[in-house]
């Protein structure tokens, strides 16, 4: 395919994306306006637009973000250092990454949701119980990629390194962790996004604030207008955040 | 030459891989000796699994014998050396998260080389292989041919006085292996450096070597030291020579039966498997 065809193609796909999300905005205006949907249930989409505006010139957004996010930057802190330590440890011996890989995968597959009500009992219903969620589901990917990063580097990078008389230190830092840096940036997105969205599920749950609880708490009030206009906020915040750790994983991965 | 001017020394080394008993245990190398010359280029040559890369290893210190021992120089070897000895290995060993030139300095910076003189001895090593041109590049960028040229850089670069190689155009093609050889042949003619050189083709070991051992097969043992009195660096026109051919042509008898025999002993471990 030549590059002028391909750019042709590009901006095709492009364009039904485009009309595709145009459509389905139409069917909402024309369902709520036209058809008659009760507005408790499905507002207008032009109200919608308006409340979003109101709450982002308001600032009434600010608290829960802040909650929300301080939850997020904890948890995968937590998650980060445990997960990056224990997974490099554990990859040092054939034997503990036959021991603790499946084990870690084994309890990754269990649905970690359900130990909320359990955090909520230990911890309560402040930010603590969903730092403890956010953490212990991005542990998981955390850490299994760090043993699959640094446990499976090529023999014969360590063999060469070796040969030439890599000390210990430098073996790490000039072998060991460029080979396995890629795989725990994997690791690292996966955590990152997964955390973002136990913390915001579980705030939906269980919680005294935050912008899970805020939606909760306006779709209890039959705010519905009110309520869209946060989810819109806060797909967009998780879009922005996605986005972000997506292209840092790219520029590292380049270089 | 004297008995004083062995760069190497092998003494009746023995390697065995596993215990006795174990299902996998194998006997790799059996009561090895040979003396390796200063500035010689040696080639290793045996059917598969007759413990010419464990010999090569041993040589470098990647790996202890069992019993016996390895000298170069005066000194024991027990473990790498990266002062006295460079390893050019088979498979791919550059690192692809580094360029080309990036990897030449590593392995500088592994042996210890102070960092104003790197960059200066990377550029002469990699011009001296053709590769001036490459620098920058990233190994996934570069032929077969070229990556194992950057190799061989990397450990001219580190300026020891011997270097191993594992069948450094193993994976090579036939035609890019011919030319390598023949700069190989150039290249090492200007050196002083000491190499051993493992490889399966025939043609290769008596284009290169001033010596070719020739191993028995497994457990591995030197049946036979020959030479080839030829000078470096070799016309590409010595292959057409009826020397050339002759000593193919012994290699070729010494090598056909241990084949064979090997041949034997893996059907019948793929049997018992």
């Amino acid at each position: 395919m030549s590059a002028r065809s391909e750019q042709r193609s590009r901006f095709a796909s492009r364009a039904v994306q485009v009309s595709f999300v145009v459509a389905l905005l139409a069917l909402w205006y024309l369902g709520t306006a036209v058809w008659g949907v009760s507005h408790l249930l499905l507002p207008n989409p032009v109200k919608v637009w308006h409340e979003l505006r109101d709450v982002l010139a308001s600032g009434d957004f600010w608290p829960d973000l802040k909650i929300t996010l301080s939850e997020l930057v904890v948890a995968f802190s937590i998650s980060c250092t445990s997960g990056i330590t224990l997974g490099y440890l554990i990859s040092r011996s054939p034997y503990l990454i036959k021991v603790f890989e499946p084990l870690l995968a084994g309890i990754y597959s269990v649905p970690i949701i359900l130990f909320l009500p359990l955090y909520v009992l230990f911890f309560g219903l402040g930010p603590a119980s969903k730092i403890a969620l956010g953490t212990t589901i991005s542990f998981f990917p955390i850490v299994l990629n760090t043993i699959a990063g640094f446990g499976y580097v090529d023999r014969i990078f360590i063999t060469a390194a070796r040969s030439m008389g890599a000390s210990d230190f430098q073996m790490f830092r000039y072998v060991l962790l460029p080979a396995a840096w890629p795989v725990i940036l994997t690791g690292l997105r996966i955590g990152f996004t997964v955390a973002l969205l136990s913390i915001l599920g579980s705030e939906t749950i269980a919680s005294l604030a935050g912008l899970g609880h805020k939606i909760v708490h306006l779709a209890e009030a039959m705010e519905t207008a009110r309520m869209f206009a946060y989810i819109a906020f806060a797909v967009a915040i998780a879009v922005c955040l996605n986005t972000i750790t997506s292209s840092l994983e790219r520029r590292a991965r380049r270089q | 030459m004297t008995a004083g001017d062995a760069a190497v020394r092998i003494k009746d080394v023995s390697h065995e891989f596993g215990e006795t008993g174990d299902a996998f245990h194998v006997r790799a190398l059996l009561n090895t000796s040979l003396d390796i010359q200063r500035g010689e280029l040696l080639c290793l040559i045996g059917p598969s699994g007759c413990g010419k890369s464990t010999l090569l290893n041993m040589i470098g210190g990647l790996l202890m014998p069992s019993s016996g021992l390895v000298e170069v120089g005066t000194k024991r070897v027990r473990g790498p050396m990266p002062r006295d000895i460079a390893f050019v290995f088979q498979e791919n060993a550059l690192f692809p998260w580094c360029s080309v030139i990036e990897n030449v300095k590593l392995g500088m910076v592994f042996q210890g080389v102070i960092k104003a003189e790197q960059e200066a001895r990377a550029r002469k090593a990699l011009e001296a292989v053709g590769l001036a041109d490459f620098m920058s590049h990233y190994p996934a960028q570069l032929s077969g041919g070229m990556r194992q040229r950057a190799a061989l850089a990397r450990a001219l670069s580190l300026e020891t006085q011997i270097l191993l190689m594992d069948e450094p155009f193993g994976a090579l093609d036939e035609q890019t292996r011919m030319i390598l050889g023949e700069d190989l042949s150039v290249l090492l003619s200007r050196t002083e450096k000491t190499i051993v050189f493992v490889t399966h083709s025939l043609g290769e070991a008596v284009f290169l070597a001033d010596r070719v051992a020739v191993f028995s097969a497994r457990p591995g043992t030197i049946k036979e030291v020959i030479s080839v009195d030829e000078p470096h660096p070799r016309n590409p026109n010595f292959v057409t020579t009826e020397k050339f051919g002759r000593l193919r042509n012994r290699l070729y008898e010494l090598l056909h039966e241990e084949i064979r025999k090997a041949v034997s002993q893996s059907a019948v471990v793929g049997l018992q498997s």
